[in-house]
């Protein structure tokens, strides 16, 4: 179905509701408002509260399931561009992306994906060796003997990116309402009824899901539950070093993200998991497993061993049983369309999807391939 | 299936540490006070045991008081762990079964991480100076007047030069106090205290006039002003280093009647009285409300001290700056309070015990509104003009946070996203209440409606290598904790 533009004044009747302010929700708002389409967005707290504001930043198609690849290589042709996109360039640096492999057992399997990628047509993974990681990352460990490499990825600032998306789809005419959680979700005659918390009532006759960790609640109001898990993805940020590393760094064989910024600090994740209260909206650290990835940077960067940890946190996130995420229209009702469950990885990319989602609604269509992320997988 | 190492766990060993595990360990249940200093006395007594400054009168009976507090703690067999940094308290999980809830303390001692567990555990943090951002706080030669307080009291030091000590408050007044006695040089004291803070604070005076600390107060007071030169309704300070270098503090420029002053000084001394260090509170989770008549956020508690967070509760400065002898009373009656919530004491036996301390608490806190009232410093101080320096680990300025508001930053944790403003190794300590006054002026709101960050463990700073090293066994835990 395409939006019908509607005669009332924007402020009394969106042609588009979205649901969740994070990254994804303002990436949608902005290309649906590029197109002249009128945006309203309601977030539950404030634009990036939660997975999109304290993400590791990571602007990644390295090590992506396949049936991402295609979004993901378009997503960083925009990431190359983005500040023709929303008018900042979000701090995106592109120094590459690395996953070190710590055997040869660990190399072959690089070798292994880039034939994998290499027959799909993808070529932005290539493998290189000792000489050449040693060169990329002077400081890596000596076990370290190779390693799949990602040239044009790179890492970006997470809040300052959503933040410049709200603020450009903003300037095209959208309108975001913070604060107001959404709790029901009805059809009728072509129009859609969205009320939230506290009493207030929005029509329009499309909606978008970008609720992320919450975004079950909203497909289960459209009769199509799904199998979400909240995660709380760990980070941790040391205290200033001598800057010494470029590319971002991941391992093979365990979790790891590594990244130092311009500033000197460096931000260690990689998706060790915490503890969601997703009703409270709050996290709790693991220091278990915080320890197991500092034991991971211990072995695989010697220079940091006397590093210090200034902090630690983590966010709250949705990660579907297959690791991919939803995106498309619902499989039970006309003009609902879902974009959420990025399973700790949708940051790099948000600003392709929105895209899409604007594809859908304004064209019934889009030229990307999101058959593998539709809802009806989870259909009983 | 959770073992305990200890019963109470209390944070910290000023007056409030010191008199609640005393009185918890003395009703046996078993208490170890972790501290990061190397004996007891929190900032207050600090190095009350050992400090050089021998002459009793230099830091006068009210410090010597701390001493009095140790004996408690000896004959009470509660565990003393000093050297010890607390770097995070996390909550129990609420799908816990009853009575196998614990608190993992996480900590760094001797050089190693570990976890501990507890049952219950009494933040007794204390408090921290209030940030006071002027133009050239960052040079060296500028500090807090409490920084210099500790120095006096663990090495007897004294500052040399020229030395202006600025602001307001007690504690600067106590401070000038103990230098006369000590025979140091101080060249000026510049009092900021607005003028108009009297007419709100007038009213408050008959509370004042019971104060214990009146008569004390006052005789300090007018030593100190018999003696040195004191220079009333600064509306305006900065510090200057030589022209166009970034070297070391050459002079204090003030303002007074709208004309600007200038003095040499080799040292200055910034105070504008104490907030509560709520840091370890906040990344536990525990609720916190803005505090307009002491203008800072505290966190929230019942007259127990207990928090949001069952099994964590507060005493002391930490939970509201109340002074001394308040924070030991407090102390006493956050232990009875975790005794009676662990049974060891009923209801009744614990209301019976904490009457005497509740009386005492009053008592400590009669007249404390006059003074909080009369010291809040001018907003000029609070929410500095633009080009001050805010944030000193990220170099902040107020004018940058100002920029983040209109661009649509509502409150300081979308600031520190956006500009990293509190995301340094001292964690907001010295720029988080500023950033939310700035915040709060920029938008015209109150500073309870922009709120203030949320800080994450380690609240204090370790390194990589006791983190990767953190014991993972049983086995492990205990070959840190036995010695």
């Amino acid at each position: 179905m395409t939006a019908t533009v509607s005669t009332k004044p924007a402020s009394l009747c969106p042609d588009v509701i979205v649901i969740g302010g994070g990254l994804h929700g303002c990436s949608a708002a902005l290309h649906l408002s590029m197109r002249g389409v009128r945006v309203l967005v309601l977030e539950k707290d404030h634009v990036a509260r939660h997975a999109s504001g304290v993400n590791a930043g990571g602007v990644r198609q390295l090590g992506r399931h396949v049936a991402e690849v295609p979004l993901s290589v378009a997503s960083m042709a925009l990431w190359h561009r983005i500040r023709d996109l929303v008018d900042d360039d979000c701090g995106f640096e592109s120094h590459g992306q690395i996953k070190v492999a710590e055997s040869e057992a660990e190399l072959a399997t690089s070798h292994a994906r880039v034939a994998e990628l290499n027959a799909l047509g993808f070529t932005h993974e290539e493998v290189v060796g000792q000489d050449e990681l040693r060169a990329l990352v002077p400081a890596i460990a000596d076990h370290c003997v190779g390693a799949l490499v990602s040239r044009g990825d790179g890492a970006a600032i997470p809040f300052r990116t959503t933040f410049a998306f709200r603020r450009k789809a903003i300037a095209l005419g959208a309108r975001f309402q913070e604060g107001g959680t959404v709790t029901r979700l009805a059809r009728r005659g072509g129009l859609w009824t969205v009320e939230t918390a506290d009493g207030e009532k929005f029509e329009a006759p499309v909606v978008v899901n970008a609720a992320g960790a919450w975004a079950d609640r909203i497909a289960a109001q459209a009769g199509e539950p799904v199998p979400l898990e909240v995660i709380a993805p760990m980070l941790m940020i040391t205290a200033r070093v001598a800057p010494f590393i470029k590319p971002v760094v991941g391992a093979t064989g365990r979790t790891l993200s590594f990244k130092q910024f311009p500033n000197g600090t460096v931000l260690i994740g990689g998706g060790l998991l915490g503890r969601a209260v997703r009703d409270e909206n709050r996290t709790e650290l693991d220091f278990s497993q915080v320890s197991v990835n500092a034991r991971t940077v211990w072995d695989l960067f010697p220079c940091m061993r006397g590093a210090t940890i200034v902090r630690s946190w983590a966010g709250i996130e949705a990660r579907m049983p297959d690791q991919i995420p939803v995106i498309g229209p619902s499989g039970t009702e006309p003009d609902l369309y879902h974009s959420f469950g990025f399973s700790a990885h949708g940051f790099q990319l948000g600003p392709i999807v929105g895209r899409i989602t604007a594809d859908l609604i304004t064209g019934g269509a889009t030229d990307l391939p999101i058959a593998p992320f539709s809802i009806g997988r989870f259909a009983a | 299936m959770s073992r305990f190492d200890f019963d109470i766990a209390v944070v910290g060993s000023g007056p409030a540490g010191l008199a609640a595990a005393a009185l918890a360990a003395s009703k046996g249940a078993s208490v170890v006070l972790l501290d990061e200093q190397a004996e007891p006395g929190g900032q207050i007594y600090r190095a009350v045991t050992e400090t050089p400054v021998r002459d009793r009168k230099v830091l006068g009976p009210d410090y010597w008081h701390g001493a009095e507090l140790l004996g408690p703690l000896r004959d009470s067999g509660a565990a003393h762990w000093p050297g010890t940094i607390v770097w995070s308290v996390a909550r129990p999980r609420e799908d816990a079964p009853d009575g196998h809830r614990p608190i993992q303390i996480g900590l760094s001692r001797n050089g190693s991480a570990a976890m501990l567990t507890v049952r219950h555990v009494i933040l007794a943090t204390g408090a921290l100076e209030r940030p006071f951002p002027i133009p050239g706080w960052t040079l060296p030669g500028v500090l807090g007047a409490g920084a210099a307080q500790v120095l006096l009291k663990t090495s007897g030091l004294v500052p040399s030069g020229a030395t202006v000590m600025a602001g307001s408050g007690p504690l600067l007044w106590l401070l000038a106090w103990q230098y006369l006695q000590a025979g140091a040089r101080i060249d000026a004291i510049l009092d900021t205290t607005p003028k108009e803070n009297w007419r709100a604070a007038l009213p408050l005076l008959p509370g004042f006039l019971r104060s214990p600390y009146l008569g004390k107060g006052m005789k300090l007071m007018l030593e100190v002003r018999r003696k040195l030169t004191v220079i009333g309704n600064v509306t305006a300070l900065r510090a200057e280093g030589a022209i166009g270098g970034d070297s070391a503090l050459k002079s204090v420029v003030y303002t007074r009647n709208g004309t600007e002053h200038r003095l040499p000084a080799d040292t200055l001394l910034l105070h504008h009285g104490v907030i509560p260090n709520l840091n370890l509170a906040n990344a536990t989770g525990c609720a916190q409300r803005w505090d307009e008549q002491q203008r800072c956020w505290r966190p929230t508690t019942d007259e127990w001290g207990a928090t949001s967070v069952e099994g964590v509760s507060l005493a002391g400065d930490g939970a509201g700056i109340g002074g001394a002898r308040a924070a030991e009373e407090a102390g006493r009656l956050a232990a009875l309070d975790a005794l009676h919530r662990l049974g060891r004491i009923g209801r009744e036996q614990r209301d019976k015990a904490a009457a005497p301390h509740r009386a005492a608490l009053d008592r400590a806190l009669t007249g404390r509104a006059f003074l909080d009232t009369l010291y809040t410093p001018a907003e000029a101080f609070r929410a500095p003009a633009d080009d001050t320096i805010v944030c000193r680990c990220e170099e902040i300025t107020a004018g940058a946070v100002r920029e983040a508001v209109r661009l649509g930053c509502s409150g300081p944790n979308q600031a520190k996203s956006f500009l990293r403003c509190g995301m340094g190794p001292c964690q907001g300590r010295l720029c988080g209440p500023t950033v939310t006054e700035v915040i709060a002026a920029e938008r015209g709101v109150s500073p309870a409606e922009v709120g203030y960050y949320r800080l994450r463990p380690p609240v204090k700073p370790i390194t990589l290598a006791e983190l990767a090293a953190l014991p993972k066994t049983d086995a492990d835990i205990d070959a840190v904790f036995k010695h």
